[in-house]
């Protein structure tokens, strides 16, 4: 076997923290290299300087044993390496075969016309070898994250890739939609491309690579064929020691003290007659697969989005209008489930992301003139309390964070209004070993200093791991509510899939008989 | 809780590590880089343009010249800040020029002092508000007072009415202020049947262009100096502008209000769900836009001596947002500095001084000045480019 990639000593800083440090590794033809590590560890830089969109302060790297330097992803592109990201890059409001052509689309004639013909021939084979059977004039928008990301890959085979690197592919994709994408690597791998597989769901990468690389603060730790490695070895590579649990344990038990209060909370084809009570203390769990409507229920209880019908009430006072100032006004925070677009000023500073919530309680006289040390000075301690690792949170943007940190930037911003209702949505997606666990640590606390935290989350092991109970989505409705000691994931999922008789739930048929 | 702990030594020890700061490119092109990132750079280009002119060109070191662009500068500034407050946000103020010149009509319309009713006897206002003795105010001590306050009501009025159009029925803010822009200049030149109004009393005049300090460099012993021999330099305009600034720039800079602006500018959705009132800080700035208009049409008035319908017309609006963007703010939202702007106006004003200087036709020079707010959009976008490059895109 040829070595197809090889990295001799890259190192890379950002801030004047490195990112990557002195990392070698090579990839062979026909191999899948697992490249695991906790958030910050350097991957997502590793792979970025691989795919041309950061350059390496020092080393080199060869592809094919030629010197590879590539300036811009294009360059990349054209080497043979295809990058399918976390966030998939397709042109939301052009079709598939557009997408997959956009940058070099077969012409035709005297005039150079595009061969529209030839496109959705091509096309057509190229979904079918990706298992595709959508056709190739429909537009990217209407099809699901898992079908976007099989268009990605039939792009990745257009290019006649050598090498692809999956950065988080199964983050967004259902249960069945990722067994689809594994399929598919296998494939390639026997077609002899080389992958490289980045992801925190370590049993995935164990099953799906050759080899495991695993990074810890810009450092490669180590680098073994994944039958070598389990899991709880993988864990402790990427932490530095072993750790025993993946959950802290919950310090007190909720009360009964309602907190939050919604009741019959209906908006047509997205959620019907929602009711449950979050009682101070409480850690509520809210699981339901894509499309339950548990991420719209979280957005209408915070005021983000309108319902129709229904009430909240919040400490024994209705919210008139729901919005997120009177929700922020009652003391309730909202983690949003995507960060970039709704958590975050990418391009600004820490200490300003942070404060951006509490801004009004900085402010001084009728000018409103903000009271730049003191503001300075809390985000700190919340950064700190949080074990933000950054550079000067004054000067560092946001964007130049990793995604776990970036998140305990959401989280501080928060924080800092000390609110006594957290509503979470996937707070923990895309965050590593670690980093979760601290996330998990911080919600405990809260949940003991009287506060309550409602989690959405598409992981039901980590809901099962945290919450004093969880209730189920399905098709807009609560389809089940179970107590801690009624917790097995069985049993939840057939609520969550509709595929149990269900003893001690409320069903609301109207919905049922639709289908 | 040791994992913790564990981090926090780890994030510590990075920490630490940040007092070498390794940077990509050789010395060269690091210092390039630097240059072109520094915040002065705008600055750095307008002096060393201006220095070069006057060596080829002895007019534009004549103190009187230097003098006269300084004055040149004053209204542009107040009207770029507005400007550049939209710009933060995201949006666009086309019609700053039209509020110019209406507020630059209603002003004259209250303040003047006698109308000719040959000029005049057509305007809709003819024999109600317009009369041969003069406006609303003639002759009242209250005249000036009044004038300057309802131009500056008029302009932060239409503000409201485009910040209001924008927030309330979610328009693109390019199509509103062109509609308002287009209706108030239409409205202005209708009011005045397209005449300028003089007869201004002489305490508005002072307002575009009375001196607080001068200077002379004549011969000394000399009983009477002519006027053209006084050097304005510090002048009303100049007081007026330079306040605005300064104020400008500690909203920017130290309020919640700017702060939220800035924000809204990055990303209007995650600044919402924050609780930042988008609304209205939105219809804030607008109103704020307007009122830099107004201020700059006081002074614009005050200085030629009449209130002009088509006042702030022409190019004045490539000028204003060319002078935003040299300075480096962003038409994209979220960047921007009252400074930066500064330089820009500094920039445009001696760029048009050297145009003159070289005594190339009018058509030439917006020629050259279109030209040269390409380049200064070619070197934003290669600035940002380059600060993405220091920070991971």
């Amino acid at each position: 076997m040829t070595s197809l990639l090889e990295l001799h000593n890259l190192t890379k800083a950002f801030f004047g923290i490195a990112a990557v440090k002195d990392v070698s590794l090579s990839i062979n033809a026909g191999e899948t290299l697992g490249l695991i590590g906790q958030n910050g560890a350097g991957k997502s830089t590793l792979v970025n300087i691989v795919g041309g969109v950061v350059h390496s302060d020092s080393g080199h790297m060869t592809l094919s044993e030629q010197p590879y330097t590539p300036r811009i992803p294009a360059d990349a592109q054209h080497a043979g390496v295809a990058f399918i990201h976390q966030e998939l890059n397709l042109f939301t409001n052009l079709t598939i075969a557009e997408n997959i052509f956009i940058s070099n689309f077969p012409r035709m004639g005297v005039l150079r016309t595009i061969d529209r013909a030839k496109i959705k021939a091509l096309t057509g084979e190229l979904l079918a070898s990706v298992g595709l059977d959508i056709p190739s004039d429909t537009y990217v928008e209407r099809i699901s994250p898992g079908e976007r990301q099989l268009v990605e890959i039939a792009k990745a085979l257009y290019q006649d890739a050598s090498l692809i690197i999956f950065d988080e592919p199964t983050t967004s994709l259902t249960a069945r939609e990722t067994e689809r994408l594994f399929a598919i690597m296998g494939q390639l791998r026997a077609q002899g491309k080389a992958i490289v597989y980045i992801s925190h769901i370590l049993g995935d990468v164990q099953k799906l690579s050759d080899q495991i690389a695993v990074m810890r603060d810009g450092e490669l730790v180590a680098c073994e064929p994944a039958s070598a490695l389990t899991i709880k070895r993988m864990i402790s590579l990427m932490v530095g020691r072993s750790i025993e649990q993946l959950y802290p344990k919950r310090t007190t038990s909720p009360t009964t003290d309602p907190l939050l209060t919604a009741k019959n909370i209906s908006a047509s084809g997205i959620v019907e007659d929602i009711s449950f009570t979050l009682h101070k203390g409480e850690v509520l769990g809210l699981f339901g697969l894509m499309g339950s409507g548990r991420t719209e229920l979280a957005r209408m209880i915070f005021g983000a989005d309108q319902f129709e019908s229904g009430e909240i009430v919040v400490e024994g006072e209705l919210v008139r209008k729901p919005s997120p100032r009177s929700s922020i006004h009652n003391k309730i925070a909202f983690v949003t489930e995507n960060r970039r677009e709704e958590g975050l000023l990418m391009s600004i500073d820490i200490a300003n992301n942070i404060s951006l919530v509490s801004l009004p309680e900085f402010a001084r006289s009728m000018l409103q003139v903000i009271d730049q040390r003191q503001m300075f000075d809390s985000a700190r301690e919340t950064a700190n309390t949080l074990q933000l690792k950054s550079g000067d949170i004054r000067q560092q943007p946001v964007k130049s964070l990793s995604g776990g940190n970036q998140q305990k930037v959401v989280i501080a911003k928060w924080l800092l209004s000390r609110p006594s209702i957290f509503i979470m949505d996937e707070p923990t997606r895309g965050i590593d070993v670690g980093a979760k666990y601290e996330i998990y640590t911080i919600i405990d606390r809260l949940a003991a200093e009287g506060s309550g935290v409602l989690i959405i989350s598409s992981e039901l092991e980590e809901l099962i791991g945290m919450c004093d109970r969880i209730l189920v989505m399905s098709r807009g409705e609560i389809y089940g509510e179970f107590t801690r000691e009624q917790f097995q994931d069985e049993r939840i999922l057939r609520a969550a899939f509709r595929e149990q008789d269900l003893p001690m739930m409320s069903v609301h048929d109207g919905q049922a008989k639709r289908d | 809780m040791s994992i913790l702990d564990d981090r926090l030594s780890s994030a510590h020890a990075l920490s630490q590590r940040q007092a070498t700061k390794p940077r990509s490119g050789s010395p060269i092109r690091r210092a390039i880089q630097d240059f072109l990132l520094s915040d002065y750079f705008v600055l750095y280009l307008t002096l060393f343009f201006f220095i070069t002119a006057a060596i080829f060109f002895p007019s534009l070191r004549n103190p009187g010249n230097i003098a006269n662009q300084l004055q040149n500068m004053w209204p542009l500034l107040a009207v770029a800040i507005g400007q550049t407050f939209v710009l933060i946000l995201g949006g666009i103020d086309l019609s700053v020029g039209a509020t110019m010149g209406i507020t630059s009509v209603v002003g004259a319309i209250v303040m003047a002092q006698t109308l000719d009713p040959s000029f005049f006897d057509r305007s809709p206002l003819w024999g109600t508000l317009m009369r041969p003795e003069g406006g609303v105010l003639a002759g009242s001590e209250w005249a000036v007072p009044v004038g300057v306050v309802v131009m500056l009501v008029t302009g932060t009025l239409i503000g409201f009415l485009n910040g209001y159009a924008i927030t309330r029925f979610n328009l693109a803010p390019f199509m509103v202020t062109l509609v308002t822009s287009t209706f108030f200049a239409a409205f202005a030149l209708w009011l005045t049947q397209s005449r300028n109004i003089s007869g201004l009393p002489e305490a508005f005049l002072n307002l575009g262009k009375g001196d607080i300090l001068s200077i002379y460099l004549g011969p000394k012993l000399t009983s009477d100096i002519a006027r053209r021999d006084i050097l304005s330099f510090i002048t009303y305009p100049f007081v007026i502008s330079v306040g605005l600034a300064f104020i400008s720039q500690f909203l920017l800079s130290r309020t919640v209000f700017g702060r939220q602006m800035f924000s809204i500018g990055t990303n209007r959705r995650a600044s919402e769900i924050s609780g930042v009132p988008g609304k209205s800080v939105i219809t804030r700035v607008y109103m704020f836009s307007g009122f830099c208009a107004a201020v700059a049409s006081i002074m614009y008035s005050g200085r030629i001596g009449f209130g002009q319908p088509s006042l702030g017309g022409g190019n004045l609006l490539l000028d204003v947002i060319g002078a935003a963007v040299i300075g480096g703010t962003s038409l994209f939202g979220g960047k921007g500095s009252v400074r930066g702007t500064f330089f820009g106006v500094a920039f445009f004003v001696l760029l048009s001084n050297i145009l003159n200087a070289m005594q190339l036709s009018p058509f030439v020079i917006d020629a050259v000045k279109g030209v040269i707010i390409l380049l200064a959009a070619l070197i934003d976008i290669t600035r940002t480019r380059l600060i993405n490059r220091e920070q991971r895109v």
